[in-house]
């Protein structure tokens, strides 16, 4: 059998502004298998991006309240200093690939010259031989070793991409978290780059945390998926069962709004829209969307185990 | 051609675009050379009036160009765009007016499309002061009744919101007010739902359907996703490197897509199924030529799995029918 990878257990990040405090990771838990990708949907301003940030650590200055469990690996990573994190954990275990980081190469130094900094200022390695890895990491990728004296205002967007998807790789990670990596991107790149994660999922063994909005994308790479509504996972189901029979109200309305090419269905839209989270409603946060609701929904749902670690967070499969 | 067929199906159509074209100068200050982009070269469609098209293609093909041109927000280089029978292409200023009446834009980012510090009543009223709306209370009415078309009900409200104080959705509904409050004959919408999220575009898409099916607006819809396009359009341009290289009515292209281009695309579009993370797909390697200087022959030849050597980098494809209404630029159907 294989052994957990991560486990996130009763994650909470808020952050404190002007208005009040943001709740935007509020008690999230999903686990990963070593090897496995879990897809993290959700609509924007949903907390996808902070509970990413809160698991690398990399959160802002205003974060009020940060607690929880991650165990990676068996280790609770909520233990671990800011200095031993900073060693042990970030981009020598997880690396972190946020949201637009093609944007975020210098455009007049060389490619290679920036993908060596976590080799040459984490590991303390020589010069030649980082380039020599970074030469290898590019081919991963499926780009020439060449690219390693260009300039990136040289590339197109895609190659961008890859670029920055190697450099994620080149310290040999065991997990890694892509925030959305290819929204920006058109299609036929789009499904380049995921053709790319799939061979290295496949050949590598390596556990993804991949964020997207893009339902159809998800199941591109998802071999679990956690449905994130409001701050909260409201629904964390496998693959196989998620596509076919969401369960959540929320992931079935959402489900029925992917517009799809070989299939003829109706498309559905929710109405409204997601409560803020500055102040969310006390219940369950989807309650005045949802055209299930009874009484209970007024109280907050507990996660519903339907079957070992996998949940759905709402009343109507809770047993009588 | 493409527009010979329609007009005799299904009658004068209310937009023709011939063999349009639209060059921009990139000056060259070293070497002293004029070189040309070229974003459209060459594009023939037509609308029919009511009706909702989709072009489609990925960012840099020259699909919002092409809108643009179409709008005559931009002026044509050469060929031919006749609207409602008249010729368009080289309106002066003043007689421009007229078509901007019955023409509309809905743009891809509606927060940066709407001025901050207006509220949607001033948005709304400012197209109908430029053209002679005098009377107040038929602007207002007016208001009323273009935020009651995209839903923005209660009307009082949204009135008095200012942009940022909406929700992307509702603000492309004024968007789309603003563009449809002069009752215009046409809109072009360039990827009017691309920045909205999942939940949203669809409430987006069905607006502009219902635009078309109650109102009878004509719309040209413009976007890089083909799966949207087969609950909205009847018919779809498929447009590669500034060229039409297919099109067909939207069930038969999508079903029965010849161009090996529109076969790469619908390829690599998923449907949300756990089997999708099993497969490798077929991309065609490389990227869009550059166009100042596009490959010789087909522009795609240099990515096409069909490749003909010695025909395909050497001549340019027509336009063929190789089906009714079904209209291929490639060589493997001539």
């Amino acid at each position: 059998m294989r052994k957990e990878h991560l486990s996130v257990k009763h994650l909470i990040m808020y952050y404190r502004t002007m208005r009040g405090e943001v709740r935007a990771v509020d008690d999230v838990s999903f686990s990963l298998l070593k090897g496995e990708t879990v897809a993290l949907i959700g609509e924007s301003g949903c907390g996808k991006s902070s509970l990413a940030k809160a698991i690398i650590r990399l959160m802002p200055r205003n974060v009020s309240i940060y607690k929880g469990i991650i165990l990676f690996n068996g280790i609770n990573l909520m233990d671990l200093d800011e200095e031993e994190f900073r060693r042990k954990i970030r981009w020598s275990k997880i690396t972190y690939v946020p949201q637009a980081a093609l944007n975020s190469l210098n455009p007049v130094i060389k490619v290679g010259e920036q993908m060596i900094e976590p080799l040459t200022i984490i590991y303390k390695m020589g010069k030649r031989e980082a380039l020599e890895k970074a030469a290898e990491a590019l081919r991963r990728v499926g780009i020439d070793e060449s690219f390693i004296d260009r300039y990136p205002f040289e590339l197109s967007g895609g190659m961008k991409q890859r670029i920055i998807i190697a450099t994620a790789l080149l310290t040999n990670p065991e997990l890694i978290i892509l925030d959305e990596p290819t929204s920006s991107l058109d299609t036929l790149t789009q499904a380049n780059i995921m053709n790319i994660l799939k061979s290295i999922k496949r050949e590598t063994g390596l556990s993804m945390i991949f964020i997207t909005h893009d339902i159809s994308l998800s199941s591109e790479l998802a071999d679990k998926v956690a449905v994130m509504y409001a701050g909260q996972i409201v629904e964390f189901d496998t693959a196989e069962r998620f596509y076919s029979n969401p369960k959540h109200p929320y992931s079935q309305k959402l489900m029925d709004s992917v517009p799809t090419l070989r299939t003829n269905k109706k498309l559905d839209f929710i109405p409204g829209s997601p409560p803020s989270l500055l102040n969310p409603p006390k219940g369950c946060r989807f309650a005045e969307r949802c055209q299930f609701a009874f009484n209970n929904c007024a109280e907050d749902p507990p996660a519903i185990y339907l079957d070992g670690d996998f949940y759905v967070k709402c009343w109507l499969y809770m047993r009588k | 051609m493409l527009a010979l067929h329609e007009e005799v199906v299904m009658g004068a159509p209310l937009l023709l675009v011939e063999n349009l074209r639209k060059y921009f100068e990139i000056k060259r200050v070293f070497l002293g050379k004029k070189t040309y982009l070229r974003a459209v070269d060459g594009v023939s469609l037509s609308l029919v009036r009511g009706e909702a098209i989709s072009i489609v293609g990925e960012s840099g093909c020259g699909k919002t160009t092409l809108g643009k041109t179409i709008l005559r927000l931009y002026k044509p280089t050469d060929g031919r765009i006749i609207f409602d029978g008249r010729d368009i292409t080289h309106l002066g200023w003043k007689d421009l007016k007229w078509y901007r009446r019955e023409t509309g834009l809905v743009q891809q980012d509606p927060f940066g499309a709407l001025p901050p510090f207006m509220t949607v009543k001033r948005i709304l009223e400012e197209p109908l002061v430029i053209n002679g709306v005098k009377n107040r209370r038929e602007r207002e009415e007016k208001i009323y009744k273009a935020l009651e078309r995209v839903k923005l009900t209660p009307v009082e409200d949204f009135i008095n919101k200012y942009p940022h104080m909406l929700s992307g959705g509702q603000q492309q509904r004024v968007v789309i007010a603003r563009a449809t409050i002069l009752e215009p004959k046409m809109i072009v919408a360039d990827e009017p739902i691309s920045m909205l999220d999942a939940s949203v575009r669809i409430e987006i898409l069905k607006l502009l359907q219902e635009l078309q099916q109650k109102y009878n607006q004509s719309i040209i819809y413009i976007t890089h996703d083909l799966s949207t396009t087969k609950y909205f359009s009847e018919r779809i341009y498929i447009m590669y490197a500034a060229q039409i290289v297919e099109s067909a009515s939207t069930s038969d292209l999508l079903q029965n897509p010849m161009h090996p281009y529109t076969r790469a695309l619908l390829n690599v579009i998923p449907d949300p199924d756990p089997g999708n993370r099993f497969i490798i797909r077929n991309v065609p390697a490389g990227e869009p030529p550059n166009l100042m200087n596009p490959p010789p022959g087909c522009r795609f030849h240099p990515r096409c799995p069909n490749f003909i050597k010695g025909v395909c980098d050497t001549r340019e494809p027509s336009i063929i029918e190789v089906a009714k209404g079904h209209y291929v630029k490639c060589w493997l159907y001539g």
